[in-house]
């Protein structure tokens, strides 16, 4: 294979695999606007499933209460996460590291049926036992959510500290400061884009877990994942297609917007290192 | 104790208490119900609440009389269904694995050798799909892949068939969905391994007068071998235990072993033996899971 050939072969993978992932949620969306209530027939162009979907009341609170749970999780699993990324990557040898640093890999790739049904069977343990949790809802969705979550922040929390040179932190050392002021003045700042990061993961790892939440909730409390599961169960529905819809849009420009952020910062930085160089 | 005194103990001790706050998490969140989950398998399932019986019992006075009961796993075993739904679920989700591979790995080396800007874009694209619902982009396939549903609609309009294939619920609809889903988890991970390579390498081989295909094999595979590891890894292990593709895009047709682990929790409350067909799963995955957390801590270090 000479290098045209080549590249040709790398371009078009790259667009078949692009294409494979983006034409289906395109069509989701076609599809929202489709006046007929058998979602693939079309019957003209309608916003009639949007009206539908802001007048169910069952959305809205499935929608509030996901929401509560995704930015409680988001808040504990940040703190959580980036405790647990310090002592891995700061804190050397200690006792119980590795069963530590187990814990923090396990969940990323732990099925979530095991982790629901394990999750479920220590609350009814604990309620047996203490009397909590009395019941199963907003409490034991968000503690489900953090276990999981913290372990996805410890990740980024781990890889930003271990590209990060320790230059900084040892200078501040040597000028006198106390290492607990270290942390305070120095590292976290510097990790405190990682930890937006992982703040934005957790957010969105809560707002999609259907299994884990379905295992450790109780009656009454209904998450959007749950709720939208059982409609789709017995088929095509044109409001979950609203519903997705919208979703998909607000994480695209949640996205797209973190990312022009992120982009412009760096290069800000690029310039202010030319900047000194030149001086 | 003051407030300045707690704050003194805290300055001299944060190291322990820094330490200490997530791991007394995951002690009890994450460890302590694996044990729960095994004890639970050695039960004896019953009608009551919670349907399993204890057990420990404390017969006459402080004689401690512990029953365990190996019959829920050897109900597993003799179960020609369980040993069938394992064996299914290993092949899918081995296959699966194999096809984001042959899919990912183009993908991820054609982004690292683009330009810086179309670089960024690229790897936005892929890493857009990762943060919409995932229960949402498989409904997308439920609409595509229907009787009635757009692929169908499609070939029909174009003469290719006369009437509806069927493609939703099949063995073919789920390793449709599973690819889907899960081929951004097999790109990040090659991607970030194959951005830290050093190129030159590639070149001298050539200069050397390697044909491409032994560059590829001899250079190309090896260097990037951690991150083929982490990426399949990282596909494969959730695979295996997944339920919402198989019950929504594979109906009552294909076999998987987180359908059957739900639906034995869920529809015939015999918690004894989910327990045992989590602990089976959990059984059959350590061993990947091992092997992840290896390359895992591997590429943290070489940083």
């Amino acid at each position: 294979m000479n290098n045209g050939k080549k590249s040709r072969f790398l371009f078009t993978v790259t667009c078949f695999g692009l294409a494979f992932l983006y034409i289906p949620m395109l069509m989701l969306i076609v599809y929202s606007f489709n006046y007929s209530k058998l979602v693939p027939v079309w019957g003209g162009f309608s916003t009639r499933w949007y009206g539908v979907l802001f007048e169910s009341e069952e959305v809205w609170r499935a929608v509030t209460l996901s929401l509560k749970i995704a930015t409680v999780n988001a808040c504990f699993a940040t703190i959580l996460g980036t405790l647990a990324g310090l002592a891995l990557v700061r804190f050397g040898q200690f006792k119980g590291r590795t069963l530590f640093s187990g814990m923090i890999t396990a969940p990323l790739v732990m099925p979530e049926v095991i982790t629901g049904l394990s999750l479920l069977l220590l609350f009814i343990t604990l309620k047996e036992f203490i009397g909590w949790p009395d019941k199963r809802g907003f409490t034991t969705i968000t503690i489900a959510h953090i276990t999981f979550s913290m372990a996805y922040v410890a990740v980024i929390i781990q890889s930003r500290l271990a590209g990060m040179a320790q230059d900084l932190e040892e200078a501040a050392q040597d000028l006198g400061a106390k290492p607990f002021r270290v942390l305070t003045d120095i590292t976290l700042p510097l990790i405190a884009p990682g930890m937006l990061a992982g703040w934005l993961l957790s957010f969105t790892l809560s707002l999609d877990d259907l299994i884990i939440a379905s295992f450790v909730s109780g009656p009454g409390a209904v998450t959007l994942p749950m709720l939208i599961y059982s409609r789709v169960r017995l088929g095509l529905r044109p409001d979950i297609n609203a519903l997705a819809t919208i979703i998909i849009l607000v994480v695209a420009i949640g996205v797209l917007l973190a990312a022009w952020i992120m982009l412009r910062q760096q290069k800000q930085r690029q310039l202010e290192l030319q900047m000194s160089g030149e001086d | 104790m003051t407030l300045q005194g707690i704050s003194r103990s805290l300055q001299r001790n944060w190291k322990s208490v820094v330490v200490f706050i997530p791991f007394f998490w995951l002690l009890i969140f994450f460890l302590a119900p694996f044990f729960i989950v095994f004890k639970i398998s050695l039960s004896e399932a019953t009608i009551a609440s919670p349907p399993f019986l204890p057990m420990i019992n404390w017969v006459d006075e402080g004689v401690m009389h512990i029953k365990l009961v190996f019959d829920n796993f050897a109900y597993l075993w003799e179960d020609d269904l369980y040993v069938k739904t394992y064996i299914s679920s290993l092949k899918i989700s081995s296959i699966s694995t194999l096809i984001c591979l042959l899919i990912g790995y183009p993908m991820a080396y054609a982004i690292v050798r683009s330009s810086q800007t179309r670089k960024n874009i690229l790897l936005m694209l892929v890493i857009l799909p990762f943060w919409t619902s995932f229960l949402l982009r498989v409904y997308a396939w439920m609409g595509l892949l229907a009787d009635q549903g757009t692929i169908n609609n499609l070939l029909i309009a174009i003469g290719l068939i006369d009437e509806p294939i069927r493609l939703l619920y099949s063995h073919f609809a789920v390793y449709v969905g599973i690819v889907y889903t899960y081929l951004p988890f097999m790109i990040l991970p090659l991607y970030a391994n194959m951005e830290k390579l050093d190129w030159t390498l590639l070149e001298a081989a050539e200069d050397l007068g390697a044909r491409p295909a032994t560059t590829f094999l001899t250079v190309t595979v090896p260097m990037t071998l951690p991150g083929i590891i982490a990426g399949s890894l990282l596909v494969f292990i959730p695979a295996t235990g997944e339920y919402v593709i198989p019950d929504l895009l594979g109906g009552g047709n294909v076999l998987m072993i987180g359908r059957i682990l739900y639906n034995e929790f869920n529809a015939n409350v015999d918690w004894p033996v989910a327990s045992a067909v989590a602990i089976a799963l959990l059984l059959v995955l350590v061993l990947p899971m091992m092997l992840y957390q290896h390359v895992q801590g591997k590429e943290t270090e070489s940083k």
